[in-house]
């Protein structure tokens, strides 16, 4: 196949996979519509998942069974959203190893924001599908799906970019690692951050017994897999952020920190859910705050992965911006009209 | 808070009103204050808050010309924020204020808690509790074996990986107490430590440290001493004595220009050779030179940053002599290298001779017939200047750049309709200017290379500090310390026993432990019935 044909694949595949998962929400919000009028029966609230393990009775199952009808299209349909994010996620790597291919050369898909951004949503998915069964994640299916479809339409409509070949500093095997392990601790942020809104909402009205929220697990046990989300993704965002990144930098710029905006707000990240891991083991701040502060973790994050591209333009991390020439350091003296854009940059 | 001490205050001597405090007290208050764990956390939002207006204001150390327009363009906020420290916050008195005082707080934290964890790793498991189906998590069966037996097995399940309290003589309370996980403690421990080596490495090479850059044409020589940079930034402590005595010369500069496709016309596969030496009298050895590739040098990277052209132009004076003969630096405006230059030929007699214009390392026309340049690539270089005559400024002894061109004291020179004269040179063309000024020789192109050097001590401290903080985290967030007691006692004709888990880390779940527990003690005993687990769900 030849480059271009790899890019139309990689599109259409794009829209097919937002198109699937689009179909998957719809399906999930059918599922959770139909369960909306049934009281969840005392005791029936969805168990902690952690104290489940795997194949514990679903939620669907448990709270429909008085209503066989209901009970089958609740489960149909929930598996059937199940069973269309397979699909669209399936469909969501081939658009990534279509972005891949149509580089010439080949290529790992980071070269821009826009390849950027469907990784991370690609992770988020996939994240969800693997923990599924492991956490017990069903009720979390509409709104990992729903974040999806709106960050891949983001992504499509704003942040499109043609396929170009990486700029030189690119290539090397630390930015493979340093990104796939940057995506997998976005993904499992996001993952936590999701149970983190849910656990605030949640604690709010602990009481109710019908809808959405009566059917979400208690909030100890929303609680208690968002910090495992983030003890997961910390470490490994220590990884991306503190050891891959200042090495690669180190190489290609240099300068294994040099506060570079992107550098800053990875810090910042990690500084937040540093504090999140503490406020978690505070007694104070147990809870409601430390949910809030996985929150503020996540903006950062996600300000840094998007927000700061189009807010700072000092960043030396290309992807982010046609790269400007490297400025300023070529020689002091040059006054700026002159020593503007100066040395032409490799591969910024 | 898990620290109790911070919610106890020291009773008061009598005679004293209640508010009032001894220095002591005030200094240990003030300490117990700053160890607190709720310091921590407020630090560490306080430095995560701090870190921002770094990434919006442009910073001096990191884009000092992007900090310098900043400045002109806002001359009423630019002095407020140099007060503030808003071109250097990351140096600046209240960044460095908020580590500093998290660093004191986090020592005040690892060494107090270092004693303790030493104390524990030697104490033994703490006897079972009095009434162990009042923990949140217990199960309990009854059986046909002795108390001894089940015990038995109990130690030997459990000894397998935990520690398990020595039997005691005497007081046999008819338990088994065992505890695992001391590593998560330890894990935090180091953790925590690492962040001060990190720390310490960072420290050391911004102070020990050096950075300084310098453009080559393709062909010049490098010798490693102060004065042969073009720009240089020392670390507060450096030592001349610290520059690696090594010299070097790129030979050759070849760039890789993708002519197809959609990314024509995108340079890649930029590659210097190298020649160097480490020492004056070393072996001459090569290297290629590439980016993500530095060259090391000692304790010194050489790293290739970037390019550009330096056209060779030959200025004859008005008395036919040569008046500047050689490569100039021009530097690119864009991404394809059309450059921007000036050459200066102060010793031209009867006038100094200065020119001012741009490169076009491919010349070609809009269709509306306006210069424009297609490729990066020299294919077809075009020169076109401006001439400047008279004093160029450059004997007064203040310091000029080489980028600029003085034209306080020159005249434009004018061609025979009294337009500014242009000159368009391709190579090998020759322009004679007019007045008897002289001539103007574009001989060729040559390539230069931006190389960036610098020393940067403490790396590898830092960068095993983070590791060791990533495998003290591992062992922090992922091992789970808990207690398991058993006990079993007659209860009529048969045993009872009593099985009781409680995880210690806050996130576990022991439920699954206890009843694999459970089931390991029981054996063979299938056909029981089932233990009756009681579980508190919310903990
Ligand atoms: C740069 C500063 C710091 C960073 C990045 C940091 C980071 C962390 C992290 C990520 C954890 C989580 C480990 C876990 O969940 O078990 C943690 C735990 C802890 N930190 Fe820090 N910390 C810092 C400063 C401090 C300071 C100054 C103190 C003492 C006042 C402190 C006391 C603790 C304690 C006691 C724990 C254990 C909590 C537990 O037992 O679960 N930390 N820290």
């Amino acid at each position: 196949m030849t480059d271009a044909a790899w890019e139309t694949l990689s599109n259409q595949a794009v829209a097919v996979c937002g198109v699937v998962y689009f179909l998957a929400l719809i399906s999930h919000l059918v599922q959770w519509t139909a369960l909306r009028k049934l009281p969840v029966e005392a005791g029936a609230e969805a168990p902690a998942p952690v104290a489940v393990g795997a194949g514990a009775p679903s939620v669907v199952e448990d709270t429909a069974a008085h209503e066989p009808d209901v009970e089958r299209r609740t489960a149909l349909f929930g598996r059937l959203g199940l069973l269309l994010t397979v699909i669209a996620t399936a469909v969501h790597l081939v658009a990534l190893v279509g972005r891949g291919m149509a580089a010439d050369p080949n290529r790992v898909p980071w070269g821009n924001m826009y390849e950027f951004t469907l990784s991370g949503t690609f992770v988020v998915s996939l994240g969800y599908l693997l923990l599924n069964r492991r956490f017990g994640l069903a009720w979390m299916a509409p709104i990992v799906v729903g974040f999806v479809v709106v960050v891949l339409m983001v992504d499509v409509v704003w942040l499109y970019d043609p396929v170009a070949p990486l700029s030189e500093a690119l290539y090397s095997p630390w930015l493979v690692i340093h990104v796939v392990s940057a995506v997998i601790a976005t993904g499992a942020f996001t993952l936590g951050g999701i149970c983190s809104v849910l656990y605030l909402v949640k604690e709010r009205r602990p009481a109710r017994t019908t809808g959405y929220l009566a059917r979400v697990p208690a909030p100890a046990a929303l609680d208690r897999i968002s910090y495992r989300m983030h003890a997961f993704g910390f470490p490994v965002w220590t990884f991306a952020v503190l050891i891959t990144g200042p090495i690669w930098a180190h190489q290609a710029w240099s300068s294994y920190w040099s506060w570079d905006p992107k550098e800053v707000w990875a810090f910042i990240t990690w500084v937040v859910y540093a504090a999140y891991l503490h406020a978690r083991a505070t007694a104070g701040w147990k809870g409601r705050n430390a949910a809030m502060l996985a929150l503020l973790g996540l903006a950062t994050l996600w300000f840094n992965f998007i927000g700061i591209n189009f807010f700072s333009t000092t960043s030396q991390h290309s992807y982010a911006a046609p790269a400007v020439a490297e400025v300023g350091k070529v020689s002091v003296e040059a006054p700026a009209s002159a020593g503007g854009e100066l040395a032409q940059p490799l591969g910024r | 808070m898990s620290d109790p001490r911070e919610t106890q205050y020291d009773k008061l001597p009598a005679g004293r009103r209640a508010g009032e405090l001894t220095l002591r007290e005030l200094l240990r208050f003030g300490w117990r204050q700053i160890t607190s764990m709720r310091t921590a956390l407020v630090l560490l939002l306080l430095l995560a808050l701090a870190a921002v207006p770094g990434s919006i204001v442009p910073q001096e150390g990191v884009d000092a010309l992007a900090a310098s327009r900043w400045r002109d363009d806002h001359p009423r906020l630019a002095p407020v924020y140099e007060w503030l420290g808003l071109f250097d916050v990351y140096g600046s008195v209240w960044f460095s204020a908020i580590y500093l005082l998290l660093m004191i707080s986090l020592v005040g934290c690892i060494v107090p808690r270092t004693l303790v964890y030493w104390r524990a790793m030697r104490a033994q498991p703490p006897r079972a509790p009095r009434n162990l189906s009042r923990l949140p998590d217990a199960a309990s069966y009854r059986t046909d074996e002795s108390v001894d037996e089940v015990l038995a097995r109990a130690r030997t399940v459990l000894g397998r990986r935990h520690r398990v309290r020595k039997a005691e003589e005497g007081a046999a309370d008819g338990a088994v107490s065992a505890e695992r996980g001391y590593l998560r403690e330890a894990g935090n421990l180091v953790f925590h430590l690492s962040v001060v080596v990190v720390l310490v490495g960072f420290a050391i090479g911004g102070l020990f440290g050096y950075k300084g850059g310098v453009i080559l044409v393709t062909g010049d020589g490098f010798g490693n001493t102060l004065t042969s940079y073009d720009d240089f930034v020392p670390g507060s402590l450096f030592t001349p004595d610290q520059l690696d005595p090594f010299s070097f010369t790129v030979e050759d500069f070849e760039v890789d220009w993708l002519l197809s496709g959609r990314a024509a016309g995108q340079a890649r596969g930029f590659s210097a050779d190298v020649r160097y030496r480490e020492t004056r009298d070393a072996e001459e050895e090569r290297y290629d030179l590439r980016v993500n590739h530095p060259l090391t040098i000692g304790d010194t990277d050489i790293f290739l940053i970037g390019h550009g052209y330096a056209p060779v132009v030959t200025i004859r004076d008005g008395e036919g002599e040569i008046a500047y003969n050689g490569p100039t630096i021009f530097l690119p405006q864009d991404q394809s290298l059309f450059s921007f230059g000036v050459i200066k030929a102060p010793s031209a007699e009867p006038q100094e001779i200065g020119l001012e214009g741009v490169l076009y390392p491919t010349f070609g026309m809009t269709e509306e017939g306006d210069p424009v340049n297609l490729l990066g690539k020299a294919v077809d270089p075009l020169l076109s200047v401006l001439v400047h005559a008279g004093d160029l400024g450059m004997d007064e002894g203040a310091s000029q750049s080489v980028y600029v061109l003085d034209k306080g004291d020159t005249e434009q020179v004018e061609d025979e309709d009294g337009k500014p004269l242009r000159l368009d040179l391709r190579p090998g063309d020759t322009v004679e200017l007019p007045d008897g000024l002289g001539s103007v020789t574009f001989e060729g192109l040559e390539d230069w290379q931006r190389i960036q050097i610098s020393q940067t001590p403490g790396k590898l401290i830092a960068l095993g500090g983070v590791v060791m903080a990533l495998v003290g985290l591992l062992g922090s967030l992922f091992i789970r310390p808990r207690r398991v007691w058993v006990r079993a006692r007659q209860d009529g004709d048969g045993t009872l026993v009593e099985v009781a888990a409680l995880d210690r880390s806050g996130g576990g779940d022991v439920v699954p432990v206890l009843e694999d527990l459970v089931a390991a003690l029981r054996g063979d005993e299938r056909g029981n019935q089932p233990p009756e687990t009681k579980r508190d769900g919310t903990s």
